[in-house]
Formats: C-alpha cells, structure tokens, sequence
C-alpha cells in the first residue's frame, strides 16, 4: 500500500508555517509513504492569479509542470494551493499546449486529507490528541475540491478528541489572499464572525485544512486574547 | 414624499471628492466595525437560512431544479433575439405597446412623456430593481408626480430617503423600533409599541389611498414568457396585482435579459425563485399580464406598455465568457449568503445591485470606475453554491479581474511592478529562498523591536489588526535538507522549530 509522494507544500508554509510541512511528513511515513519534497519547487502562482496578474501567474504554472512532471502522487497539506493545481491551472493554461498536461497533474494532485481518505481509505492514522477542537471548514477545499466530509472523518478518527461542532462552520474565514490586506476591515469583520463562532463552542483548538486560513484566524484569536488556538488538521494527525 | 436619491449621503457631510474605490473603502470599513448592524444582519440572516434550508428540503432534487432552470436561461439568452420579438409581437397583437430603451434615460423619457401626455398626477410602483437602475423615480417627481412605492420594504426606504438595502428586502437593515420611528416623524402617526401588525396596518391604509389616487402603476418583470407573451410578476404583499390592474396605465419595465421561451418554464422558474429569494415554496401573488382590459373584462388597465431595457446588457451579451451573467433572475440568494454583505450591507456598495451579483454585474454595465468591487471578495464561493441558475459568480469575479489588469485599469501600475518582481522570484528557487530568508529575518528584527503594526512594519496591513505571524527561523526547505530528507519511514520527523 506503500505510496510514493511528492510534497507541494504552498510557498507560505515554507517560509512562514514549515511545521505544517513537517507534521504532513510525519503523517503521510507514519502511513508507511515514501515522501520526496521536489527542492525546486516555489510558489503556484495563485497570488498573481486571484489579483488578476494572469500572464505572471501562467510562467509559475508553467514551471510547476515541469518541477511535478514525474510526480506520482502530489500530496498539499492547503485546500487551496490544491485548488490553484487542479481547478484554476487548466483555465489559465487553457490556450497553450500544457493544458491537457495540467489536468492530468490536477488529477494526480490531492490536499492531504482528500489523499488520506479517499486515496488510502484511511480515517485512523494513528493519532492521539487529548483536546476538545472544532472545525472550520475552509472555502476552497470544500466548494472546490468538495471535501466537506473528509477533515472531519479524520477528526473522528483521532484517540481522545473531543470534536464540538461551530455555527455556521461553512461561512468563510475571511482571509482571501491579497483580499486580506486590500480590504482590511471586512477581512477583520469576517474574521472576528468566524472566532466568535469558535468561541462559543468552548474549544482549546480550532482546524482547518487550509494554512492560510488558520494564519488569519490566529491574527485575531491573538489579538483578542481568545482561549482557543489555531491548529492545522496536519499538526493534530501527526500528534501522539 | 421627497425625492429619492440613489446615492444617499448622511446629512450634513459636503459631497467628497472621493472615488467609488476610495468611498467604497471607506464606508465598508465603518460599516464592519458598526456591531449593532452586524448583529441585525446576522439576525435577520439566520431566519432566512433556515426558511431557505427548509425550502431546498422540500424540493425533491435542488440540484436538479437548479440544472434545469440554468438550462431554460440558457436557451432564452442564446436566443434573445429570438424570444424578445416573440415576446414582442404578442404584446402588440393584443394592442399593448412596447418601447425598445437603449439606456436608462431613453426608458425614462418615453415613461415620463407617456405620464404628461396622459395627465398622470400620481404613480404607484411595485417593485422594480430596473427602476432603481435608471432612476426613474427622481424624475417623474422632477415633472411634478408623485411616485408611491408601494412594496413595503421600499415605501420605507423611499421615506427615509434612502436607495434599496437589498434587492428583495429593501429594509432589511432596520428593525421595527427604527421603522415607528420613522412613521411618526413622516406619516405623523404613533405606534408606541412598534408593534409590526399595526406598523403594516398603517402603511397599508396610506398605501390604499395611493393606489385609487393614482393614474399609472409601474411594475418590474420576473419573467417575460416569450411564447405566451406576458410578464409574470410575483410579490407577496399583492402590491403588484394592485399596481398593475387599478390604475388606466400600466407601464412594465425590466431588462431585456429577462425574457424566457415558455409559460410553463414558471412551473420551475417560479418555485425556485421564491425557495432562493425567501424559502417559501411560491410567492404569495403571481401575476400574469398580456395586454390591456379587453372589452368583455371588468377590470385591468386601459393602456399597457413594456419598456425593455438594455442599458449594457447587449454587451455582457456579446461576452461569450460572461455571458452567463445574464442567467440571474434577482432572487438575492447570493447577497444572503455573502459574508461580506453580511459585515458591510447592502449601502456600502453603493450601486443599484448589491452583494455578489452586483460585484460581477456592476463593472460590465458601469464600468470600471466599480471594478473595485470585483476584488472586494474573499472568493469563498459561497455566492456560487446557492445561486439557483448556477451562475459561476467567483469564477467571474476572477474573471473581471483579469480583464481589468490586462486592460491596464486604473492604479494597478506599482501592483504590475510587484507582481513582475515576485515573478522573477518565483522562477528562480534561489531567489525565491533568498528573498523568504530576508523577509523572515528582517520582520523578526522589527517584531522584536515591539513595531509590529506600525509605519515601520512592511506588514502592517496584515498585523495592525491581527496578532503579527511568529516567524520562524528556518524555512521547510532548509529543515527539509538537514533533517528530514533521509530520515527513515517510520522515524519521527516531529520536533519544533
């Protein structure tokens, strides 16, 4: 059942989040993968491609291609940059000959709770993590890749969580990539919806499938002395 | 009643210089941090979830529906022309008039000629989004009518002088306390317990005297049924039915993409249309209107006209890949959903269609002036996962922002020069690894010196109102090449930073 992987990890987890990465390893070898991490691998374009910048984003697109060319598996612990792959890089390479490329990449490339349950049929990899948590269901994985059930079946899956549910756990983050700073205050006002929803399940931790999401909603948990703590769901299946 | 006004400003601020963009900000930021309207918002949104939710449950298959009522706009759009002479003819055949307008002045105009030259003192509307679009109602009163909204959430707006809020629920944004209020100071009767039977009760007895007074009654279209050749209005006040068969004149206004190719497309369309704007199962009136009284008819308008609006709309036409825009049937489903509706409101947009539709809409038909409004999304999705024609609305908000940068828009050059360099970055891993190391070490110098979220923090847009990132001192990529590339399956690769 040994997998051959390579890792996509989102440029933003390199250089801001790496522990994410370094739990997405530990899960996907304690599983009994083979994971390989491309070394020159950067970023998916995705920024350029939500502000509009297409033509800069297709070279980035273009050069994930060929870094990925012999991959495997592709495996993204980011609902997002996974989005970017397999939904977005066949329309913004639509006119060249890389398209069809693409879409067979995008088919070959899964965020890491879509590759644990749906490729490897597990819901139990092993963890144990002694905390109440809730889930937010982060945009991208779940209207884009569809994944509303697959975090959370893992969830389950874990000894000793406690899984509370959150209202309007389908309602956005407010993140948005360059969204987040070009308009701050709605981003915020979003943001604060979000971690009142949080708060009011009495939760020591809140998860997602998406990074960057968890960066935003941290922010203002942070800044508001909240008790919960954002936790990617990577960081809870690697614990124990 | 005063004139309405389409761009309401609080009384006492000086008109500003400022560009939509910039008031756009502006008034979103105000409005997000306003708690008392997050919380009326929230409220009145959570009912409507639920009334929603219960409404796609009654529904055998939603997404059926949703598929079949895409595929009849489908057809009506690709065969506008079609349709609309079909429509037309009918019309005609039945001794109805129909004006072509190519824009809002020419549908005002032809409404406003046909009101002096008939004698017209007073108007009743019902609701019409496409009346807010062209500003019809300013200029009826500018030649001297009286213009009654008579939808109850507009009659409301209308008396506080302000534009719709929503375009299903104008006043949505206020609650009962606020409306007394306003009925006491603009009606001058008091309703000391706000109580919202009496509240209706009073705007009704106004309403009624409106609606005998009057001499032509102006109406919006759900749907004009090509084959049948009429024009299905629904409300659920019966404020349409009255509207269009007291008064002599009946005038129908609404945008040419309303059209659909069959009557029994209602047997879908109108079911859906009230699950998504309301989560009834059908709205409570649903008119149908062809022509004028005929002589054997006791009762109904003795003239009938239909304004057909293009206003921009032939050009989202011409857009093959935009196209589809013009499935929507305004049913407000997106605007609900919308987390950012729900935290700036329905003002702040300050065009006629709020909230997702409007964000895609509003560029296309004014320009790009609003292209602000296509970044103005955290491109969630949601808006697209409820729309009952299955308009792809975030697809198309990424679209518009790809036309508006590759048509050079406005303020996008120091963006252009960004993005440029961050494209030589990302092409070269080097570079790319370099530039983090800076970025990371650099910020953890000005964190560390207490700056985070000041002038001196490149980051502060993120980190004024968000606890700043903690930055680790080394990448995956470097951790990846000295500890965890050779490491054994099974081995831990845990441990911290």
């Amino acid at each position: 059942m040994a997998r051959k992987i390579s890792l996509f990890i989102p440029c933003f987890v390199d250089q801001l989040q790496p522990q994410v990465a370094v739990d997405t390893v530990k899960v996907l070898r304690r599983i009994g993968c083979e994971v390989d991490f491309p070394a020159d691998q950067t970023c998916c374009g995705q920024p350029a491609f939500n502000t509009g910048f297409w033509d800069e984003a297709r070279p980035c697109a273009e050069r994930f291609l060929r870094v990925f060319k012999d991959a495997e598996v592709i495996v993204c612990p980011s609902g997002s940059c996974a989005t970017m792959v397999r939904v977005f890089y066949p329309e913004l390479l639509a006119s060249g000959t890389a398209h069809d490329e693409a879409a067979a990449l995008g088919k070959r490339t899964f965020e890491l709770s879509e590759f644990l349950v749906k490729v490897m049929g597990l819901t139990d990899v092993g963890a144990t993590f002694q905390h109440t948590v809730t889930y937010h269901a982060s945009c991208h994985g779940l209207r884009e890749l569809k994944l509303r059930n697959e975090p959370l079946q893992l969830l389950r899956g874990v000894k000793g969580l406690k899984l509370v549910d959150m209202l309007r756990l389908e309602e956005c983050c407010g993140f948005g990539g360059t969204f987040a700073t070009k308009f701050e205050s709605i981003s915020v006002a979003m943001g604060e919806s979000k971690c009142d929803s949080v708060a009011v399940t009495g939760a020591e931790y809140v998860t997602a499938i998406d990074p960057s999401c968890l960066m935003h909603v941290q922010g203002i948990l942070g800044r508001r002395k909240d008790r919960a703590k954002a936790i990617h769901l990577a960081s809870i299946l690697a614990s124990g | 009643m005063s004139t309405m006004s389409n761009n309401p400003t609080p009384a006492g601020e000086t008109p500003s210089a400022l560009t939509a963009a910039q008031k756009f900000l502006r008034d979103a930021a105000t409005k997000s941090a306003d708690l008392v309207h997050r919380e009326i918002i929230r409220k009145n949104m959570d009912s409507y979830d639920a009334a929603h939710n219960r409404g796609r449950a009654r529904i055998k298959d939603w997404e059926a529906a949703r598929r079949k009522c895409q595929e009849i706009k489908r057809e009506a759009i690709n065969n506008l022309d079609k349709y609309l002479l079909q429509f037309e003819q009918k019309v005609l055949e039945r001794g109805g008039h129909v004006f072509w307008a190519a824009n809002g002045d020419e549908a005002c105009a032809y409404i406003k000629d046909l009101a002096i030259g008939r004698g017209v003192k007073t108007v009743v509307k019902s609701k019409s989004m496409v009346t807010e679009e062209m500003h019809l109602a300013p200029v009826l009163e500018a030649a001297g009518m009286r213009v009654w909204e008579t939808d109850l959430g507009e009659f409301i707006v209308q008396l506080r002088n302000e534009a719709p809020y929503h375009i299903v629920t104008p006043a949505m944004h206020l609650d009962r306390n606020q409306i007394r209020d306003l009925f006491r100071e603009k009606l001058g009767e008091d309703i000391p317990d706000a109580d919202p039977q009496k509240l209706v009760a009073l705007a009704r007895r106004k309403l009624r005297e409106a609606f005998f007074a009057a001499e032509m009654g102006i109406s919006g279209a759900n749907f004009l049924v090509a084959d049948a050749g009429v024009v299905a209005i629904t409300t659920n006040e019966g404020n349409g039915r009255l509207s269009t068969s007291l008064p002599r004149i009946h005038v129908a206004v609404t945008g040419i993409e309303k059209v659909i190719p069959r009557l029994e497309d209602l047997g879908t369309l109108w079911p859906v249309l009230a699950t998504s704007g309301t989560g009834q199962p059908i709205t409570t009136y649903s008119t149908l209107v062809g022509g004028p009284k005929r002589a054997d008819e006791a009762d109904g308008p003795e003239e009938f006209h239909v304004v057909l609006l293009d206003n921009g709309r032939s050009g989202l036409l011409a857009n093959a890949e935009e196209r589809e825009v013009l499935h929507c049937i305004r049913c407000g489903a997106c605007l609900n959903i919308c987390p950012v509706y729900r935290n700036i409101g329905g003002h702040t947009y300050n065009t006629t269609y709020p909230g997702p539709i409007g964000s895609v809409l509003t560029p296309h038909l004014r320009g790009s002036e609003f292209q602000h409004l296509s970044y103005a999304s955290s491109l969630c999705g949601a808006c697209t996962s409820v729309c009952p024609v299955n308009i792809n609305l975030h697809h198309h908000l990424l679209h518009n922002r790809r036309d508006f940068t590759k048509a050079g828009g406005a303020k996008t050059g120091g963006e252009r020069t960004q993005f440029k360099l961050w494209r030589t970055a990302m092409l070269h891993p080097r570079l790319y690894a370099l530039g983090g190391w800076m970025m990371r070490h650099s910020l953890r110098l000005v964190y560390g010196m207490g700056l985070a979220g000041t002038a001196l923090d490149p980051m502060r847009a993120w980190s004024r109102k968000r606890r700043p990132v903690t930055l680790p001192a080394q990448s995956f990529r470097a951790r990846w090449k000295k500890e965890l590339s050779k490491s054994d399956q099974g081995r831990s690769a845990g441990g911290s930073k």
